[in-house]
């Protein structure tokens, strides 16, 4: 629970005001927009929403390339002499691999990981009040796990608050595409997305027909360069002759280490229902404990791992990114855009979890319009409070005993905050700035307007249900 | 069909939300997809316990047949690799028929059982399958909200 990081602050933030995000949207009201478009998470889609791929997806080129350039040059180069000296099998079994290989690539790129969608606005108060219920009466929040038993095996389940969900088991926060992947593998930049539930068969597929392509090459070229020198002639001259080969040589020779190495481990994992996270963190591996002892999700049987990590039923997507974002969310939408708008608040998950509940409560607000407003917090930074009841923006009373938004506070409750319940919507809006509040260090403050951000989550909803559907699509 | 359907607009036109109750997953027997069969106490004055109960558990029946690990997945799972995963495009998965069977039982559901007792069921896929959501609706009156239907309509844009 860090508080907002200074730095974070981006001028455009201080710019970007909620009225105006919110009229930004209502221009683009006029046609249905999908899910996609408004997808909180760091992706990029195509074909309409139809391709997914991470935002950090450059090395792919550079994957694809290779294997092209390296097939082209085998093909070009030495499929013409293998073939005279040798069996028209060896292009086509090659040509064969290279199809797979690159399909399999692709699947493994453009398939939605098993992104697991954010929370809805109820969905997270309700998590928020059955943490606060349980939680103990300490000053310090209690720490946001959650323990199941699984198979007989205690697991830890911990809560994500960029998603504002406990995280189900194998499940975990890519930092780089900000979502939460089902049975997280890892982010592979190689094929420019996250390796999880639904695309780890692919992966596997495309790493184990990888290795026998570049050994096949591999194999290939070598047997070429040596039918030449065989012919009467020296190595040198046979090199000289077909100059192709030998950067296919280099090529195949360092990445053939890697691949190879690569696909047994990931043969390991297969058979043992591993996934890499859990291997690099040591889970199951016993170092934590005796009680702890083996992977609860292991069918014990090397086949039927395999087969179940290969061969299951393939999971269906959850992001529905084709759907149609409903047309009567108006403020979802906005919060969405205003977040398109400022992507580095989502670079760090504190962060968005301070812009995150301010946004609920300033959604609440536009909505609610002047009815009721709680206080943000203890204003310790005026510049733009200006327009409140001097009162009230200078006074030094901090909020725990305020009544309406202690760190306690989360619970519905009744009470409000008179001094600010007839303010006008303006100045309310300008009082709440989320730029203004996270340019104030304290961590007092950020931490009050955390707790509020819950306390209107929950105060409010009676209020305004509707206002709060969806956020996340 | 088309005026049952209509049943379920009106009660989100006429009625406001009061409350939502979410069913959480169950993992005690793995990631398997199974939810919680405890009945919450927020239902208790609206439904019957074994009725919600029956819901559910006819869900994680269907759940767990969408996901039963055997011959039919592994023949879908082997073909699907030997063409290199083509046959996803032009093949329909068991999994995605067993979700249509899912929404059309719940759509069912929600309009014999939970519709006229003032509750709807949000199909678990638009949650992410991570929870059963109740929306328990009110009379209007109590309060002038109407926009209450947000959460829900997502169900019908399927």
């Amino acid at each position: 629970m860090k508080n907002c990081e200074y730095q974070q602050i981006d001028p455009r933030a201080l710019s970007v005001s909620p009225l105006s995000a919110q009229i930004h949207t209502e221009k683009k009201e006029q046609r249905p927009r999908r899910k996609w478009e408004v997808f909180p998470g760091k992706n990029r889609f195509f074909c309409d929403g139809r391709l997914i791929l991470s935002r950090h997806s450059g090395v792919l080129p550079l994957t694809l390339g290779l294997i092209v350039v390296t097939c082209g040059l085998f093909f070009a180069f030495d499929c013409p002499f293998l073939v005279k000296h040798l069996t028209v099998f060896i292009p086509v079994i090659g040509g064969a691999l290279f199809v797979f290989v690159v399909i399999s690539l692709l699947r493994t790129s453009f398939t939605d990981p098993g992104i697991l969608p954010r929370a809805t606005l109820d969905e997270a108060a309700d998590l928020e009040r059955q943490i606060d219920s349980s939680g103990s009466s300490t000053y310090r929040p209690p720490p946001r796990t959650k323990e199941i038993l699984i198979n007989q095996q205690m697991v830890k389940l911990k809560y994500c608050f960029t998603c504002k969900m406990f995280r189900p088991p194998r499940t975990s926060h890519c930092s780089l595409c900000d979502n939460c992947v089902e049975r997280f593998d890892h982010h592979c930049p190689w094929v420019g997305n996250c390796v999880g539930k639904r695309n780890y068969r692919f992966f596997y597929s495309f790493i184990i027909s990888l290795s026998f392509l570049t050994s096949f090459i591999f194999g290939c070229v070598i047997a070429h360069i040596t039918l030449r020198s065989q012919a009467g002639k020296s190595l040198v001259q046979a090199i000289q002759e077909s100059p192709a080969s030998v950067v296919e040589l280099v090529i195949c020779f360092f990445s053939i280490w890697s691949i190879l190495g690569l696909s047994g481990f990931h043969t390991y994992l297969v058979a043992s229902n591993l996934t890499t996270n859990e291997d690099i963190k040591g889970s199951w591996s016993g170092k934590r404990g005796a009680e702890e002892s083996g992977n609860p999700y292991s069918y014990n049987n090397i086949i039927t791992n395999c087969c179940v990590t290969l061969c299951g039923p393939l999971p269906p997507s959850l992001i529905d990114r084709r759907g149609f974002v409903p047309p009567d969310e108006v403020v979802p939408a906005a919060s969405t855009a205003s977040q398109m708008e400022l992507p580095h608040f989502s670079t760090k998950n504190d962060v968005n979890m301070c812009t995150q509940s301010t946004k609920d409560v300033l959604e609440r607000m536009i909505n609610s319009g002047s009815q009721t407003l709680c206080s943000p917090g203890p204003p310790k930074t005026t510049p733009l409070v200006q327009g409140l009841p001097s009162t009230a923006a200078l006074s030094p009373e901090p909020p725990p005993s305020a009544g309406c938004s202690g760190p306690l506070g989360r619970r519905p409750t009744d009470s409000r905050c008179p001094l600010f319940s007839r303010s006008s919507e303006k100045e309310s809006l300008h009082s709440i700035n989320p730029a203004f509040r996270l340019a104030s260090p304290s961590p007092s403050v950020t931490r009050t307007a955390k707790t509020l951000g819950g306390a209107a989550d929950v105060s409010f909803m009676p209020l305004q249900p509707g206002s709060v559907g969806d956020e996340a699509p | 069909m088309a005026t049952e359907f209509h049943n379920l607009q009106e009660l989100r036109r006429s009625a406001s939300l009061a409350n939502k109750v979410f069913i959480q997953r169950d993992y005690s027997e793995g990631t398997a997809c199974r939810f919680q069969t405890k009945f919450p106490s927020e239902l208790e004055s609206r439904i019957e316990r074994t009725l919600f109960e029956d819901t559910v558990k006819t869900l994680n029946t269907f759940y767990a047949e969408a996901e039963k690990i055997g011959g039919q997945s592994y023949l879908e799972g082997c073909l699907a690799c030997a063409t290199a995963y083509l046959i996803f495009l032009c093949m329909e998965t068991r999994y995605e028929k067993v979700l249509k069977k899912i929404a059309k039982y719940i759509q069912e559901q929600n309009e014999k059982i939970y519709a006229p007792r003032g509750l709807l069921i949000t199909d678990p896929i638009e949650r992410g399958m991570r929870v059963i959501e109740v929306s328990i609706y009110e009379d209007r009156g109590s309060s002038g909200s109407s926009s209450g239907s947000s959460s829900v309509s997502g169900s019908t844009a399927r």
